[in-house]
């Protein structure tokens, strides 16, 4: 099942900004709701997701129950080189996940 | 020439659309924040469903089985428009059939698969992949002598009063379309957008399940998914919404 | 989120400007976990949201920066919080100078009519902070799937 679709420039010159997308698929479950037979649903989110520019991170963000289900963020990178844009999410319950997108810079 | 003229003023009265054209999808309702996120494919989460359902086009139900792909080829191509004519009259079922139970029906007879549940998220990937092919197409859903007793059955629906409420869907949405109910404007219910990611689902859905809220909503017994007054009603929401452009997969609050 | 009855009269909108007891107090304590010592000064930090919301389960929320991004002089850590959900805090951002410009967007709950702060963490050590009061309304009907 589709876990995540991000948006990078395929291309970008050197020292340009960037604006970079990334949407996960995740409930959020965020461990205050009730079911209907009154019973507590377990807190079931994504924690943390890093976004690495050939290796080197280049941003992070935590998260908690607060972010909307199916996380979204845009943030921006300075166009340094070319390689790979490298994302990946971990959060409860041994949840990861991880995507990539190449980018050339000239 | 003046007969010629007179001719054609008189085609374009006849032919003219049943009403003049004060119809707004739902877009138009909604806050430039939730219009954002619709129009932004990288920010709409129904796309997470829609690329779901490209990966379910292409592969075989079952082993042996064909994949959609196999009959239908390339979706943006065989699929173009398909869901601005949903629901359609099956002839040899001898009712109209919306687009989940097409699918399911291409599930069972053509490739001998198990059908999909109601409003699982395979079901519901493979509409908005489906849906997402008309995107920008007027909704083309016409009466004709074949539906016309569904779509007129769908009528009543939408007039009736119904519920511990006792309001029908057209004095919401007909009378009072545009105004506000407890902070939320009342939009005008062309389902346009189907199947959507709501807001307040945080998931995307079908026009069933909305129709099925809001009958909880008015605290009358919810039509069972698939049964013949949900299609029936669904019918007549996309005639009266005919020419409107689809904009699924929508988001909506 | 709570279960709401349907009224067909115009409901009451929260204004939220009143009634900030309990929870605003979870939300300083989230607050000074992260500040430790540091006093932030209000400036530079921009929340941007919409003032009126459709449904508070995916409020667009922008956090931007007045900082030139550099090596010597950048944002470190941005940190958002909220008055009025079970949880005071959003979310953290870590940036950098390799960021180019100090602007995350993202979508959020929020489970009433409140205020969002935020903090940011520049590379100076210095702290600044910012808000935004966000009235929320709510879905008319229930359902029952």
């Amino acid at each position: 099942m589709a876990r995540a679709l991000i948006r990078v420039p395929a291309r970008a010159k050197r020292g340009e900004i960037i604006e970079i997308k990334a949407l996960i698929s995740h409930t959020m479950e965020t461990g205050f709701r009730h079911d209907q037979l009154g019973v507590l649903i377990e807190r079931d989110i994504i924690k943390l997701f890093r976004c690495t520019y050939n290796g080197v991170e280049i941003f992070r963000a935590e998260f908690f129950p607060a972010i909307a289900a199916n996380p979204f963020i845009t943030f921006t990178t300075l166009a340094q080189e070319s390689g790979t844009i490298r994302f990946e999410w971990s959060g409860d319950n041994a949840f990861s996940a991880s995507e990539s997108a190449p980018i050339a810079v000239e | 020439m003046r007969r010629l003229a007179a001719a054609l003023a008189l085609a374009a009265l006849v032919f003219a659309p049943a009403r003049a054209d004060d119809r707004r999808s739902g877009y138009d309702y909604m806050s430039p924040q939730t219009r954002a996120m619709q129009d932004d494919d990288a920010a709409n989460p129904a796309m997470l469903w829609v690329l779901d359902g490209e990966a379910l086009w292409n592969a075989a139900p079952a082993p042996g089985a064909r994949a959609c792909s196999g009959c239908h080829g390339d979706a943006p191509k065989s699929m173009k428009g398909v869901a601005a004519r949903y629901p359609a009259f099956d002839r040899a079922l001898g009712r109209p059939v919306d687009l989940e139970q097409r699918i399911n029906a291409c599930r069972t007879g053509r490739q001998h698969a198990a059908p999909l549940r109601s409003e699982s998220r395979e079901l519901l990937a493979l509409a908005a992949y489906v849906a997402l092919q008309s995107r920008g197409m007027p909704i083309a859903v016409e009466e004709d002598d074949a539906n016309r007793a569904a779509v007129e059955a769908g009528r009543a629906i939408f007039e009736r009063r119904q519920g511990q409420l006792d309001i029908s869907c057209a004095q919401c949405h007909d009378q009072y379309a545009g105004k506000r109910l407890a902070g939320s404007v009342i939009p005008q219910a062309h389902p346009t957008g189907y199947p959507l990611y709501r807001l307040e689902w945080q998931s995307l859905g079908s026009l069933s399940r909305r129709l099925r809220a809001c009958l909880a909503g008015i605290r009358a017994e919810p039509y069972d998914y698939g049964s013949r007054e949900l299609v029936e009603l669904e019918l007549y929401l996309m005639v009266r919404a005919r020419g409107l452009k689809m904009d699924a997969p929508a988001v909506r609050p | 989120m709570k279960r709401r009855v349907f009224l067909l009269a115009a409901g009451a909108l929260a204004l939220g400007l009143e009634a900030r007891g309990g929870r605003a107090a979870d939300m300083q304590g989230a607050m000074l976990k992260v500040l430790g010592e540091a006093k932030p000064r209000e400036g530079r930090i921009a929340l941007d949201v919409p003032p009126l919301v459709e449904n508070g389960n995916a409020v667009p929320l922008t956090v931007k920066v007045e900082s030139p991004m550099t090596e010597a002089d950048h944002v470190k850590a941005i940190h958002v919080f909220n008055e009025k959900n079970p949880q005071p805090n959003i979310a953290s951002f870590w940036l950098g100078p390799r960021a180019g410009r100090a602007a995350v967007s993202t979508r959020i709950r929020l489970a009433d009519s409140q205020r969002v702060v935020a903090l940011c963490q520049m590379s100076d050590g210095t702290w600044w902070s910012g808000s935004a009061d966000v009235i929320v309304t709510l879905a008319a009907c229930t359902e029952v799937l």
